[in-house]
Order: structure tokens, then C-alpha cells, then sequence
């Protein structure tokens, strides 16, 4: 698969939340107002891409010569873990408000799944290292416009008369399948009609 | 053997990561200023919320920052706010402390019932049915909702209903105000010492037929006592604390109903 239709493919026809289900807590989460649904978007599009440069180097430099294969879900969580601790600490010292309005959720993308699960992706479609960064900063590329769009909805949403039952979370989960719905129309023809498979 | 060595890549993998990351923190470590370090470290730690920001360390922070005064902190008091103006290098006036007080003599004996009341024990659940079981509609519901909600143990209630707060224990921070469904519960000076204790805005004729400790309105410890500090409004007394106390005494002995009380 060529390079841009790696891109293509993680940012719409494998959209990480709408298609592949994956991160849904902070996207359900940080998606209440748009400003901190940006923040949480560049710190997931930040963590995946070094988290799939580093997870694939840790894949093939430390455990495939030593045929650790097996251990690469521990070596990544760990991996990972340290990773977004890292940016945790860079993010407070660099912007103490977008630190706060990330809140609880920073140190959650540790056991974001959509972070082991571009890590492991890239692995099990045997992406070298270019690819699988395009692959990491596309997946992340493709939460943050889901995120934005999700949160520009919730924003309309509060000032739209919703019936009491279903304000607040309610009405975002069915806008999320509505959404999730109209990312259908992305299938792997899309790729095809275009010339990049 | 193939154990050996996955225990030694991932143990030395995890290593090299926590060193890394500790030598992160020592870098990326964010200084903060000694004064507010020694001024979250004076704060009483209670988190009572009474100074109206979200805990000690908030409170600290403004208090910092100079958005606001020093001497909100009731629980910490005078000695707290002088600490605080010695750490930031100004002089700081601390306000007297306030303390809440039951504007109710209400009680079983007293004050008629309208119906009996077999429901939750919480005063803001009663309130919804018909404004409480007691003929009283503005008076205590005594069925403390503020004991359950203080935070220091301050408000006991007696055999009767009456309800009483120690004005010792109490620490302002007003969660038994902003529970109690009728207002009863007011913050009065500490030095406050006679009070009128009645709520209720009924004519007198009405409050009598209610309550035997009601204010009825009659004015008496405002024209009979020279230079008192009780005023009435709307059938109830009610003393100005900022107004000279001295023949409060006076405005006691003459009240009919009995219902200013000396603390």
C-alpha cells in the first residue's frame, strides 16, 4: 500500500473511533467543549505517532532477534506507559492550562486502547518504520477530527431543546452512532476507485 | 532458558525506561513560588469550602494571585489570616468569625402539628409536602438535615426537636444554611448575644395561633427600648449586629413571647 493510502485509510476508512470502536472514553469523555477535545486530540495524535516509532523499534530491534514475539503486548503497555508519562510531564511545563483542561484524561491514554491498538496493528501488517509512523500520526490525525466533530455537535447540542431524558450523555452516544453510521460510506472501495491498494 | 531472557529484556527494558523518566521529572520539575508553598502549607487542610473557592489550595492560590482577601478562612481565623499577611508582606484586618444559628424556639410542645410526618428523615424531603409537617411553614422542620450535613459535629438536637449550634465547634463554613429548605439557619456574629428567634413573616394573630415562641410583630422591643438595635419588618424582629448592642438586655426582658433569647 502506498504511503497515502496508509494516511487515507487510518484517518477515514479505518477511523479509530467511528470505524475500528477503539478509544471511545475520552471520546466520549473530553468532547464537551471543543478547546479541550483539540488538546486531547494532539496529545493522542502526539502519543500514537512516537508510541508507533517506538513500539516498532522495540519490536524489531529488541524482541525479534530474540524471538520475544510473544511479549510484545507487555512491551508495549510498558512502553507506552513511560511514553505518556513523559508527555504528561512535558505538557504541565509547557501549558499548565491545557494540563488542567486535559484533567484525568492524560494519564488514561496510558490504557488507551487505540494507542496498543495502532502499536499492535502496525506489527500484525508488517509496516516498516516510515509507514508505521504514518500509520500512528494518521490513526491520531483521524481521532482528533473525530473528537472535533463530536464536540462542536455536544457545543450545538446545549443550546438545542433536547428532551430532559436524553441531555447530556444520552443524546452524544446516538449522535456518536449516527456519525459512526456515516463513516460507513469509507470502505476499502474508496481506496481502490482512487488507485492506491 | 527463553525465560531468562524475556525476564531480563523486559526488567531492563523497564529500567532504562524508569531512569529516563526520572531524570525527565528532574528536569521538567515546575518551581513554584515559596509563598504560595508556605501559604497552602499554613491552611487549615479542612476543605470546608466556606471561603467560597473550591478547597484550601484554591483558596491559597487566590489568596496568592491577590484576587482575594486573606481573612475568608473561618476555621484557620485571626491567627490564620495574620500568618497569611505575614507571608505576603501585608497587613491583613481579620473579620469577626460567624457562626450559624437556629432562628427557631420551635419544638414539639410549642408549635402545633399540621400533620404527622412518617416519611425520611431529611428536612428538604418533608418540605415538599406542604411546606412540612409542623403548622409553622417557615419555622424548623427538626428533623436535622444540618447535623447530618456539618461537617465538625456542631448542631445537636434535644428531646423536644430543638436544635442548637455550638458556637464554638462551629467553623462558618455554611452547608447547614444552604441545606435547611426554610432558611432558619442563619450566620450571626460570634459575639452575638440576644437574638430574635423566630422566622416566620406572619401577622401576630396568625403566629400565636401556631406557635407559643413566635415573634408576633408587636414592636415592643423596638419603640419601648431606648436606642435598640431591634427593627421589625414585616411582623419580625430582627436585630442589627452592626448597631450598638447595650440595651439588647432591655429589648429581652420586654418581649412578650419571649422569643429574643440570650445566647
Amino acid at each position: 500500500m502506498s504511503y497515502l493510502g496508509i494516511v487515507i485509510t487510518y484517518i477515514f476508512v479505518q477511523n479509530f473511533i467511528l470505524v475500528q470502536f477503539l478509544g471511545l472514553c475520552p471520546f466520549i469523555g473530553v468532547s464537551k467543549n471543543s478547546e479541550s477535545a483539540i488538546g486531547m486530540g494532539v496529545a493522542v495524535t502526539f502519543v500514537t505517532a512516537i508510541a508507533s516509532v517506538v513500539c516498532w523499534a522495540v519490536h524489531t530491534l529488541l524482541l525479534a532477534p530474540f524471538g520475544l514475539e510473544y511479549l510484545r503486548t507487555i512491551a508495549f503497555i510498558l512502553v507506552i506507559a513511560a511514553l505518556v508519562q513523559l508527555v504528561e510531564m512535558v505538557i504541565r511545563k509547557m501549558s499548565p492550562g491545557l494540563y488542567k483542561a486535559l484533567g484525568i484524561y492524560l494519564p488514561l491514554i496510558t490504557t488507551n486502547c487505540a494507542v496498543l491498538g495502532i502499536a499492535i496493528i502496525n506489527i500484525d501488517n508488517g509496516y516498516n518504520l516510515l509507514e508505521s509512523f504514518l500509520a500512528g500520526l494518521s490513526a491520531g490525525l483521524g481521532f482528533t477530527m473525530a473528537i472535533i466533530l463530536m464536540s462542536n455537535i455536544r457545543e450545538k447540542l446545549d443550546m438545542t431543546p433536547v428532551r430532559k431524558v436524553f441531555r447530556g450523555v444520552p443524546i452524544a452516544f446516538i449522535s456518536a452512532g449516527l456519525m459512526a453510521l456515516a463513516f460507513m460510506m469509507f470502505d476499502k472501495s474508496l481506496l481502490t476507485n482512487l488507485g492506491l491498494v | 532458558m527463553s525465560i531468562i531472557i524475556a525476564f531480563l529484556v523486559i526488567g531492563i527494558l523497564a529500567l532504562v525506561l524508569g531512569l529516563g523518566l526520572s531524570i525527565a521529572d528532574k528536569k521538567l520539575a515546575i518551581e513554584k513560588d515559596p509563598k504560595l508553598v508556605a501559604l497552602e502549607e499554613s491552611m487549615p487542610g479542612a476543605n470546608c469550602g466556606g471561603c467560597g473557592f473550591a478547597g484550601c489550595s484554591a483558596y491559597a492560590e487566590a489568596v496568592f494571585k491577590g484576587t482575594a482577601e486573606a481573612g475568608l478562612c473561618s476555621p484557620g481565623g485571626a491567627a490564620l489570616a495574620q500568618k497569611m499577611g505575614e507571608i505576603l508582606g501585608i497587613k491583613v484586618e481579620a473579620k469577626e468569625k460567624m457562626v450559624a444559628y437556629v432562628f427557631c424556639r420551635g419544638n414539639s410542645e410549642a408549635t402545633g402539628a399540621d400533620y404527622k410526618y412518617k416519611g425520611m428523615s431529611d428536612c428538604n424531603a418533608a418540605a415538599l409536602l406542604q411546606g412540612g409537617p409542623s403548622l409553622c411553614k417557615s419555622g424548623c422542620l427538626h428533623l436535622g438535615s444540618c447535623i447530618s450535613v456539618c461537617p465538625v459535629q456542631a448542631i445537636s438536637k434535644d428531646e423536644k426537636g430543638n436544635i442548637t449550634v455550638d458556637k464554638d465547634k462551629c467553623i462558618s463554613c455554611g452547608k447547614c444554611v444552604a441545606v435547611c429548605p426554610n432558611n432558619v439557619i442563619k450566620l450571626v456574629p460570634y459575639s452575638a448575644e440576644y437574638i430574635c428567634a423566630c422566622n416566620n413573616h406572619e401577622p401576630g394573630g396568625k403566629v400565636r395561633k401556631i406557635c407559643q415562641n413566635g415573634c408576633i410583630g408587636c414592636r415592643m422591643c423596638q419603640t419601648k427600648v431606648e436606642n435598640s438595635p431591634f427593627t421589625v419588618e414585616s411582623f419580625l424582629s430582627v436585630n442589627d449586629f452592626s448597631k450598638e448592642q447595650t440595651n439588647a438586655a432591655d429589648a429581652a426582658a420586654i418581649c412578650p413571647q419571649k422569643c429574643i433569647v440570650r445566647r
